[in-house]
């Protein structure tokens, strides 16, 4: 299907202002979007409340409108241009609620301006947590068992029903306030009336949690001609129970036979093509037993969301950009890949390097909260790292989050004893991923933590050989440092500041850099290029890493 | 990588070298060296009997993460002849595995490398074309290298697909089935066979050099001709059965090797490709519905085009998004069609599966 040359000219509607789970990604997508459209001769009017943002610099739209983000705003944007068609899906949530608004006041339809990219009633659906799980039922696809309770009896009767442990997720409230976890009977009472209070219609949702389940992600682009491509498969290293948007995650997914991904693959295809009927991107979470590798869908969201934009850069594919190209008619055998430029752009993405994201929390900015992770998003950025090793890459985003981490390990280093570090990680916190190398650094095994922290064993082995390079590295002081052994600790991710902090002795990070550049281990530079160097890449972009 | 990993070496017939370390099996191993850029799904890969005599290179960074599984396989022993990784893993995860992948490839006397620069290898055959190689973790002088490469044979002209085929004939699914499928076996993979029993089909595997005679007295509604390794036109055997075939009449379908023979039976020539197909995200285009679908592919030898495209009784019915090469043809005048791509997947995606339910309906009508 072509481009559809009815429409002249697009409004993009923005996320509004910074806040924690919705941060510069919908920048990014919204800048993407309105270069996409531009490049096809259509004028591009935006609005955002926010004006600390790239998208609303002048030169990315034809019109820029900072106004608050509200229907009357629209109505006056709509007043004074012509304007066929609206794209709300590049604002995240606030700019799909605001469209949503103004689709029941009839806003569109008075002005005669289409929403492309975007079905209203997809997004009633993934938004309801009854109405996705009826969906789900309905097409086969296997959920956690919920009920809606509207009073403090149902919700004990159906908790009952359920069995623990439970989530109580209350109805209509921003951001999981007021939700959490129930791990048996003495906490049932508390955390149905803390949940029925905070929803504004006094409802929750009762729902049987998976702790401990591996999760996984999946981006998608769908076009007018249902064709669906996954774009990236994205594995948290943290297991259910944590908030995507807190975990450490992976791409692409590391401990995922082709077996369980083709079932997980056929089953977002199924959900995102029974969701209505649009053309863009889309997320969709699982759950995984890992005894007995069963799939749940946790969410889908038919958007563009944060998770898309980490997906566009860990694979090189923009899918803000085509996203927006689909939603103005285009299919995607219609389109290049941006970054090879003679390949197409349906096409799935293959990786020959890792993606780590760390998140970043500011607990020591945020006096008094609660540092333990769940529900509820608290990070407030993340840095995502590329390496040729899981090991490599972790210990890059580990030193990128400026925290004075110098790699894995090196950072508010624990005084605790072994049994309390084991005690201490079964709590998710900030600072897990550094007590969990502690932990190894002091013996505790592999299993053990495995079992504690439902972390699969695959990570902690991985952890496992960076704590083995630094016994290593201990040994030695920088005169009787043997060549291979510097080779292999920065072939893992290893600074050469934590190199000097870790071995024998006294050095500076100049001395071990001189030290390494006279033998030759100096770095090298790889592309991301979206295709494991299958094609010539025309503008791919670069990392840096070591290679024999 | 553990400091007391044996050394290892990789030498290219072009006289490139890169060092690395031992993994699965101490020895010397030699063959075609290509790449696949699948990240999920290496043990289907390792026992797919297309694979054989190649040397593989994996792009994914990370190989053997989630062990293996006895059910994950496609032939019942590892077909590549060697592997080459940058980080293959011994340390594994997944509940329902049965072991490592270096138990793995040690009980199938497959010699690996890995500490490869993979993707400089891959850059360096992208540009150069498919070699021979040789791998070693027990000679690691590259000039005695150099001599036992140079026994190694050259892929283009070579007949392996009867190396691998079935040397007794058997038969799978319902045995009272009214659907019977004669299968000319050149290395098949396993899932192939299941796509078709699954369907309800009662099939027989025949060895790759059986008559057409034999195949008729199993009374079969329609034949299956298989995927398998080596240079399709190497096969005059193969040809002649499938002309013969052609006549009676039946549904055929092909499979990559079993597409190009197909195509050969009708005169249209193959041709030893630069450097291959092989992964799982190859952009396929049914040019008879118009929609896409994401494939599963692995082959060195394509379809001439321009001989395709002059040939008055065949029709393209599938395209290569990247490349324009054939995927897939048509008979004009007979039920027989055949993909160049892999429908059974395993590994890979579930899109093209719906070609199966095609040969089932052909066969019913």
């Amino acid at each position: 299907m072509p481009k559809d040359n009815s429409i002249k000219s697009v409004l993009i509607i923005g996320s509004g202002p910074i806040i924690i789970g919705q941060a510069c990604e919908f920048d990014y997508s919204g800048s993407q979007a309105a270069r996409s459209l531009r490049e096809e001769g259509i004028e591009v009017i935006l609005i955002n409340s926010n004006p600390a943002t790239i998208m609303t610099d002048p030169m990315m739209a034809d019109k820029v409108y900072l106004l608050p983000l509200t229907v009357e705003s629209i109505e006056q944007i709509l007043e004074e241009n012509k304007i066929d068609a609206v794209l709300p899906t590049m604002g995240g949530q606030t700019a799909l609620n605001l469209c949503k608004e103004a689709d029941e006041l009839g806003v569109w339809k008075k002005y005669n301006c289409r929403l492309i990219g975007v079905d209203v009633a997809a997004i009633d659906t993934a938004e309801d947590r009854e109405k996705f799980r009826q969906l789900m039922v309905k097409i086969g696809i296997k959920v956690a068992p919920s009920r809606v309770a509207n009073s403090f009896l149902e919700g004990k009767e159906f908790a009952q029903q359920i069995g623990f442990p439970l989530v109580i997720r209350p109805s209509f409230t921003l951001g999981g306030t007021g939700g959490g976890f129930v791990h048996g009977k003495e906490d049932l009472d508390a955390a149905l009336e803390r949940g029925l209070k905070a929803s504004p219609i006094h409802e929750v949702l009762v729902e049987k949690a998976v702790l401990g389940w591996k999760e996984y992600e999946l981006e998608l682009l769908r076009d007018q001609k249902d064709n669906v491509v996954i774009i990236c498969t994205v594995e948290n290293v943290d297991p259910m129970g944590v908030h995507t948007g807190d975990s450490i995650t992976v791409a692409p997914a590391m401990t995922l036979s082709d077996t369980s991904f083709q079932d997980m693959r056929n089953q977002a295809m199924l959900m995102m093509r029974s969701l209505g009927n649009f053309a863009g991107g889309c997320n969709v979470q699982f759950a995984q037993n890992p005894e007995t590798e069963e799939l749940i869908a946790v969410e889908i969201n038919p958007r563009v969301s944060r998770s898309s934009a980490l997906a566009s850069k860990a694979t090189g594919y923009p899918i803000a950009k085509i996203a927006a190209k689909l939603a103005i008619g285009y299919s995607l055998d219609e389109l290049k890949n941006q970054i090879t430029q003679t390949t197409s752009a349906y096409f799935e993405p293959a990786l020959d390097y890792v993606i780590v994201k760390v998140p970043r929390w500011n607990f020591d900015k945020f006096k008094g909260a609660n540092d333990t992770l769940g529900l509820q998003m608290k990070s407030v950025g993340e840095v995502m790292a590329i390496g040729r090793s899981f090991t490599e890459a972790i210990q890059k985003a580990c030193q990128s989050l400026e925290n004075d981490a110098v790699g894995l390990g090196y950072y508010g280093k624990s005084l605790m004893k072994s049994e309390e570090i084991v005690e201490y990680i079964k709590t998710p916190k900030w600072d897990r991923i550094f007590r969990i190398k502690d932990a190894l650094m002091q013996g505790v095994t592999v299993k053990t933590i495995s079992q504690v922290t439902g972390i699969d064993k695959w990570f902690i082995y991985q952890i496992q050989q960076i704590c083995s390079i630094e016994k290593e590295l201990m040994n030695y002081t920088l005169q009787t440092l043997p060549n291979e052994l510097l080779k292999d600790a920065k072939k893992n991710g290893f600074s050469d500041a934590q190199i000097a902090k870790v071995m024998h002795g006294d050095c500076t990070d100049e001395q071990v850099y001189e030290k390494r550049k006279s033998l030759g281990i100096t770095r090298v530079y790889k592309m991301v290029d979206t295709c494991s160097a299958e094609f010539e890449a025309k503008t791919p972009y670069f990392y840096s890493t070591f290679e024999n | 990588m553990s400091q007391t990993q044996k050394n290892a070496i990789l030498l290219l017939a072009d006289g490139y070298v890169f060092y690395g370390k031992a993994f699965g099996k101490i020895g010397t191993t030699s063959g075609e060296i290509c790449f696949n850029t699948g990240m999920t799904g290496y043990q289907e890969v390792f026992t797919d009997p297309s694979y054989t005599g190649q040397v593989l290179i994996m792009n994914n960074v990370h190989i053997g993460n989630y062990g293996v599984k006895e059910t994950d396989v496609e032939s019942d022993t590892v077909k590549i002849r060697g592997l080459i990784g940058r980080n293959l893993e011994e340390q594994f995860s997944r509940i329902q595995a049965k072991g490592s992948l270096e138990e793995y490839l040690i009980n199938n006397n497959i010699v690996a490398i890995e500490g490869i620069d993979t993707r400089a290898l891959v850059a360096h055959i992208r540009e150069k074309g498919a070699m021979n190689c040789i791998i070693s973790s027990e000679v690691l002088d590259e000039k005695e290298l150099q001599n036992l490469l140079n026994a190694c044979p050259d892929m283009d002209g070579l007949e392996l697909a009867s190396t691998v085929s079935t040397s007794e004939e058997y038969e799978l699914g319902d045995k009272h089935s009214r659907l019977k499928v004669a299968v000319l076996d050149y290395g098949v993979k396993k899932n192939i066979l299941n796509c078709l029993v699954e369907r309800g089909a009662h099939v027989r595997v025949h060895p790759a050099k059986t008559s057409l005679q034999r195949l008729k007295e199993f009374n079969p509604n329609g034949y299956f001709i298989s995927n398998g390794p080596g240079d399709p036109a190497a096969m005059p055997y193969a040809i002649a059965t499938i002309k013969e075939i052609l006549k009676e009449d039946k549904p055929v379908f092909g499979i990559c090797l079993g597409h190009q023979l197909l195509a050969l039976a009708n005169d249209i020539p193959t041709f030893k490709m630069h450097h291959g197909h092989r992964g799982l995200n190859h952009p396929v285009k049914n040019i008879i519905t118009g929609l896409c679908e994401i494939t599963t592919q692995n082959h060195g030898f394509g379809v001439d085009p321009e001989a395709v495209r002059k040939h008055p009784n065949v029709e393209i019915t599938h395209l290569n998004l990247n490349d324009e090469s054939i995927e897939g043809i048509r008979l004009k005048d007979k039920r027989a069609f055949s993909v160049q791509y892999h429908p059974e997947a395993t590994p890979g995606p579930h899109d093209s599966r719906y070609l199966f339910d095609d040969f089932v309906k052909m066969m019913q009508n």
